[in-house]
């Protein structure tokens, strides 16, 4: 889950740029060529990082296009150009529009998922609970353990014959009993289950910080004014989380649109490719299918919506940091 | 109306314990039947505490991922140290040394961390086989290879952390220290490193995490299971048909272990760090 950190923009950058302006308070002589060496020696200290992202980011990400306009979908290398066909046969590959289909539903469901309950979770927190740190620390903790680990236990918390099934009986819900990830119809929601388990405490997390960083005298002065509780977080307090919301779309959307590991495990493509992502889907057809072209169309494809919803974003933040 | 409050809070509570009753169920059911026999395991029993506590699931997942657990470990030491270091100097220099181009620079550093990373496999599995074919520098296929693979792809985020984490040291501070004659490398060493602590906690936790916990890089770079880190080897025992689900249940709990006790024992100054901004935002 990268791109938390985002959400700490450096406030006070114009002290950097104060940094860069000679200041006047340099008499020394000796500092002058000191100053050029430095100049240099910074240039020197990231240009390894900057050559290494530079090729095994975009060297990587341009050689995968170039893959991706080839025609090399056998073991043999081919890169012969072309065109956009291997592009044009996915969108016409049913799998293909399964899986995109997929990937709407299992980013609205779980952004839904998150935001609702992490909402949900953190205005509940917010209200002088005992306990606080550690309802806090159960709700947070699955955001620790890794895809690979929640799908291999919900492949049984949600097998039919087990798991939630069997609480759903004993607690005379019997009727709720559900085929969960068995049924092509409602399989994708099964992963959605576990996805938002994993991260709505994440969720919880954001929207608790927004709300302490909330003014008390905001508080008391909607209550002064003699607006319920409920009036004063749908007309004060929730319109001031929007920053925080956009920031949990932005970091839940991109990991769900490259969700990979969690259905890997839980379910791989499920019936009829019920659960298929393109994450998926690029990995069997590169790697099991030697179809290398194929696979890094799809690569590109999911390049292409992650950049759509986090390149605004980064703009978006970078000239908020400038402009302070 | 003060019964009214009173009954609102002990929905809220029950609420809040119903909730963190359901979190905790995947839990329940790692420790629960992973404590099982295998006699005692069964399906249409999976909520039913052990009748005798056996050892057995956890010894035996233990011995199938013992070998992986070590690599897991050869992965992740080298790979935070690694990501850490690099993430600290860069971190310094854009935010006291802005360099010229330092503003192109740190965008395109940071979309590194957001991309998915199916975009960049094809390349890389080339581009380790043709080290081992034209240099013989024999990564592909290996945990040093990995190393490698988790830092470039580190670089982004620590870099972020520590220079967001810079920005706010006083530039006086700096200013102080060469207006003293110490150049870029002399304030880095006696002035921003002593003060790098809680930057270093909060990467190496996130660091820590994300290495032990990824598996694409791992499932694509590692062919041969003696040499797989420890999520492949969980997800080849928990696809397997003929190990035993309790097995499976004791395996994913001891690949969890690591992270969760991070996680127990220091998730504190992680989130602190994580949210610094949230709070300001």
């Amino acid at each position: 889950m990268p791109g938390q950190e985002l959400l700490a923009p450096p406030r006070n950058s114009a002290n950097v740029a104060t940094t860069i302006a000679p200041g006047p308070a340099r008499p020394s002589t000796l500092a002058r060529p000191r100053i050029r060496r430095d100049s240099v020696l910074s240039a020197l200290i990231v240009l390894p990082s900057v050559v290494a992202v530079g090729v095994f980011v975009y060297g990587f990400i341009g050689w995968t296009a170039y893959v991706a306009l080839s025609g090399w979908n056998s073991f043999v290398p081919d890169l012969s150009f072309v065109g956009l066909r291997n592009f044009a046969e996915l969108f016409q590959s049913p799998r293909f529009q399964i899986d995109l289909r997929n990937t709407v539903i299992f980013t609205v469901a779980f952004l839904a998922g998150c935001l609702g309950i992490g909402l949900l979770l953190a205005v509940l927190l917010d209200q002088r609970v005992r306990g606080e740190a550690l309802f806090r620390n159960i709700y947070l903790f699955p955001m620790s353990i890794s895809f690979i680990v929640s799908g291999t236990v919900w492949q049984w918390l949600l097998n039919p014959s087990t798991g939630v099934n069997l609480l759903l009986e004993a607690a005379g819900l019997g009727r709720l009993r559900s085929p969960w990830f068995t049924d092509p119809k409602i399989a994708i929601y099964s992963v959605v289950i576990a996805a938002v388990w994993q991260l709505s405490g994440f969720t919880m997390a954001m929207y608790l910080a927004g709300l302490r960083g909330i003014a008390e005298e905001l508080r008391e002065a909607a209550r002064v004014d003699g607006a319920s509780d409920w009036q004063m977080y749908r007309h004060i307090i929730l319109p001031l989380l929007n920053p925080i919301t956009l920031s949990a779309v932005i970091v839940l959307g991109h990991i769900s649109l490259k969700i990979f590991d969690l259905v890997f495990a839980m379910t791989g493509s499920g019936p009829a490719f019920s659960t298929d992502v393109p994450g998926i889907f690029m990995f069997e057809t590169t790697f099991r299918g030697n179809r290398f072209a194929e696979g890094a169309a799809i690569a590109i494809i999911m390049l292409l919506m992650v950049a759509v919803v986090v390149i605004p974003y980064l703009v978006w933040s970078t000239r908020a940091e400038a402009a302070e | 109306m003060r019964s009214g409050r009173r009954a609102v809070r002990v929905l809220m509570y029950v609420l809040l314990v119903v909730l963190a009753l359901g979190y905790l169920l995947p839990v329940y059911v790692l420790v629960n039947n992973g404590l099982k026999s295998f006699r005692e395991v069964s399906l249409s029993r999976m909520w039913e505490p052990p009748a005798r506590l056996s050892p057995d699931s956890f010894a035996k997942a233990y011995r199938r991922l013992a070998p992986n657990f070590r690599n897991s470990l050869l992965l992740v030491i080298p790979a935070t140290i690694g990501a850490a270091a690099l993430g600290s100097v860069n971190g310094y220099v854009l935010a006291k040394w802005k360099f010229a181009g330092a503003d192109v620079v740190f965008p395109l550093l940071l979309f590194g961390m957001f991309i998915p990373y199916q975009s960049v496999l094809i390349p890389l599995v080339q581009f380790l086989q043709w080290l081992g074919r034209a240099l013989d520098v024999r990564l592909y296929g290996s945990i040093a290879g990995l190393v490698l693979v988790h830092i470039v792809y580190g670089i982004p985020i620590t870099t972020l952390i520590f220079r967001n984490y810079y920005a706010s040291v006083p530039t006086e501070v700096v200013e102080a220290a060469r207006i003293d004659g110490a150049g870029l490398a002399g304030t880095y060493r006696y002035v921003i490193l002593p003060l790098s602590m809680p930057a270093f906690v909060v990467v190496v936790i996130w660091q820590v995490t994300q290495v032990w916990n990824e598996f694409l890089f791992a499932v694509t770079i590692t062919g041969n299971p003696a040499r797989q880190p420890v999520q492949v080897a969980l997800q080849n025992l928990a696809g397997s048909q003929i190990v035993e689900w309790n097995v499976q249940m004791a395996g994913a709990l001891l690949t969890a272990l690591p992270p969760l006790l991070v996680y127990i024992f220091l998730g504190r100054f992680f989130l602190r760090g994580l949210l610094a901004g949230a709070l300001k935002g």
